[in-house]
């Protein structure tokens, strides 16, 4: 029961960074790799929020804020002179961003890893099982973003201007739709999803370093790709699914060393069966 | 108001060497239906290239009710007041027939993002008379009953016709139909011939469109510009330019 629901928990995070990958790649039409990094960032703005200020509220504001506006510069900057491009292009630059994030908060804190607490609220004791009361935290809050972004997405109007993009890019900017806009708004939005995970994630591990983002951002776009990448349930369904997998793997002492390998041996059976993943769309060329 | 709700001067433009259109001289009056027809390849489709932004004009410019346009993004034309269906339907295939119409009728709502994302009250008002819109556009395209299906599952006329909503759905001045009639039946086009002049009567709308189906052409619009090679061949009172040997030599040859 309590590996259910750490692995809940652990999957709304996976979620909360795949729903990142998976709205940037639906839009924008690329995998942005320095997503990863955007949780990094975050996990660093709380760092030295709490060092000034010990309470939690004002450094989850910060890291939101951070990587909101990191996520819109880094577009802006890097990825909107290569649009029209070559994907591969655009690929190779998410990359070198990623470096250069790394690289940059290596320089300002160092290499080594740092202890972060935020909080510190004990357990709660239900029916005989003890859940620490922040992991129930990541859950909720993960389930209330989640749900707030479908009635987002589905609801608004800038939510269906961001479908219409990407179904149609050149379409929808013909409907009047400012499509650079849009990009700029998936980021942001993106970002500070990415910004939230990163507050659940020092809750589980509660240290930094400059590579914090890589592990939690390949596992994530896995989830990704296994919910169907470009479908925003998709990266739900698929990020829940992997946290559960990896914490009841973990759980079990036979299994607990291959736990990554089961991961991503599932990511390679699934594409097996279903190419686009669990819930993408099966394209079918007309002939 | 200008005298002519769109004009186009000397517009061309050429991709490296080649000129797909040139020195083309539209004078579009209010409330017109205006024919551009030509042989496949002739540089129709370019010019609503042009005209919307897509393409930008290496010679030449165009005027929107007096308004040079030339230069503009295509979500900056549209606000302005061109819309346009395309010749290969491209609606968005996955969304309900009435979000389709929704998305156009997006920009020229008074709601900003701030207001939607915090629900303000205001966000609903402005929510609710955009699907009342929505809904009267519909109908009057025969749409209404089958708004929550998905668009991709729609039949192909209704595909046609839900392209024209949506188009319409952006508020636009002018209306660019790109081959309107292509794949239909006879029955189909004539009734389709009726809708357009509706939406003219209607909207108050002037129409530009690019046909291959003479008797669509013929029945509907009353001035015609025909393309070949990029240049224009002839233009007129659709009955001459129909007559006109140039015309019919590009069109059967000699």
């Amino acid at each position: 029961m309590n590996t259910l629901i750490n692995g809940l928990c652990l999957g709304g995070i996976y979620a909360l960074i795949a729903l990142g990958y998976t709205m940037v790649y639906g839009i924008a039409k690329m995998l942005n790799f320095a997503h990863g990094d955007i949780i990094m960032v975050g996990a660093y703005a709380v760092f030295t929020t709490l060092s000034i200020m010990d309470h939690p509220i004002p450094a989850v504001i910060v890291a939101v804020i951070i990587c909101t506006v990191l996520g819109i510069v880094t577009e802006r900057v890097a990825y909107r002179p290569l649009r029209g491009a070559s994907p591969l292009a655009v690929l190779i630059t998410a990359i070198g961003v990623s470096y250069l994030l790394q690289s940059v908060s290596q320089l300002i804190y160092g290499a080594g890893t740092r202890p972060v607490t935020i909080g510190n609220w004990g357990s709660l004791e239900v029916m005989g099982i003890s859940i620490s009361i922040s992991s129930l935290l990541t859950l909720g809050l993960c389930i209330v973003i989640m749900v707030g972004l479908t009635l987002f997405i589905n609801k608004t109007k800038a939510g269906t201007a961001m479908l219409a993009v990407s179904e149609d890019r050149a379409a929808a900017s013909l409907m009047g739709i400012n499509v650079n806009g849009i990009i700029t708004l998936t980021f942001a939005i993106g970002s500070a999803l990415a910004a939230c995970a990163s507050v659940f994630y020092l809750m589980q591990i509660p240290a930094v370093s400059p590579t914090l983002g890589a592990m939690p951002g390949i596992k994530a776009f896995t989830a990704a790709v296994i919910g169907g990448i470009g479908s925003i349930p998709g990266a739900m369904v698929g990020g829940i699914l992997l946290g559960i997998i990896e914490k009841v793997c973990s759980s079990i002492p036979v299994l607990a060393p291959y736990t990554t390998a089961i991961e991503f041996g599932l990511l390679v059976l699934i594409l097996m069966v279903r190419p686009t993943g669990l819930m993408g769309k099966t394209r079918r060329e007309k002939v | 108001m200008s005298e002519y709700m769109l004009e186009t001067r000397s517009l061309g433009i050429s991709f490296g060497g080649l000129k797909a259109a040139q020195d083309i001289n539209l004078k579009i009056k209010k409330n017109q239906l205006y024919g551009l027809i030509g042989p496949n390849g002739a540089g129709k489709t370019t010019v609503f290239n042009l005209l919307t932004g897509v393409y930008r004009p290496t010679t030449g410019t165009f005027l929107l009710d007096g308004e040079e346009l030339v230069g503009k993004t295509p979500a900056e034309i549209n606000k302005k007041g061109i819309a346009r269906t395309f010749q290969n339907i491209r609606l968005f295939s996955n969304m309900s027939v009435i979000d389709n119409v929704l998305v156009g009728m997006g920009n020229s709502s008074k709601c900003n993002i701030m207001q939607s994302i915090f629900r303000l009250p205001k966000h609903f008002s402005t929510e609710k008379q955009m699907r009342s819109a929505a809904r009267e556009l519909l109908r009057v395209f025969g749409l209404d009953e089958e708004r929550r299906t998905v668009a991709s599952n729609l039949p192909y006329g209704s595909q046609r016709r839900l392209e024209m909503a949506r188009a319409l759905a952006t508020n636009p001045k002018l209306l660019l139909l790109d081959e309107p009639a292509a794949g239909m039946n006879p029955q189909e086009t004539a009734e389709l011939t009726a809708t357009i002049r509706r939406i003219r009567d209607e909207f108050d709308m002037t129409v530009l469109l690019i046909e291959h189906d003479m008797s669509l052409v013929s029945g509907l619009c009353d001035e015609l510009t025909v393309l070949n090679f990029g240049t224009t061949l002839a233009h007129g009172a659709t009955e001459e330019v129909l007559r006109h040997p140039d015309v019919i030599k590009a069109y059967l040859g000699e």
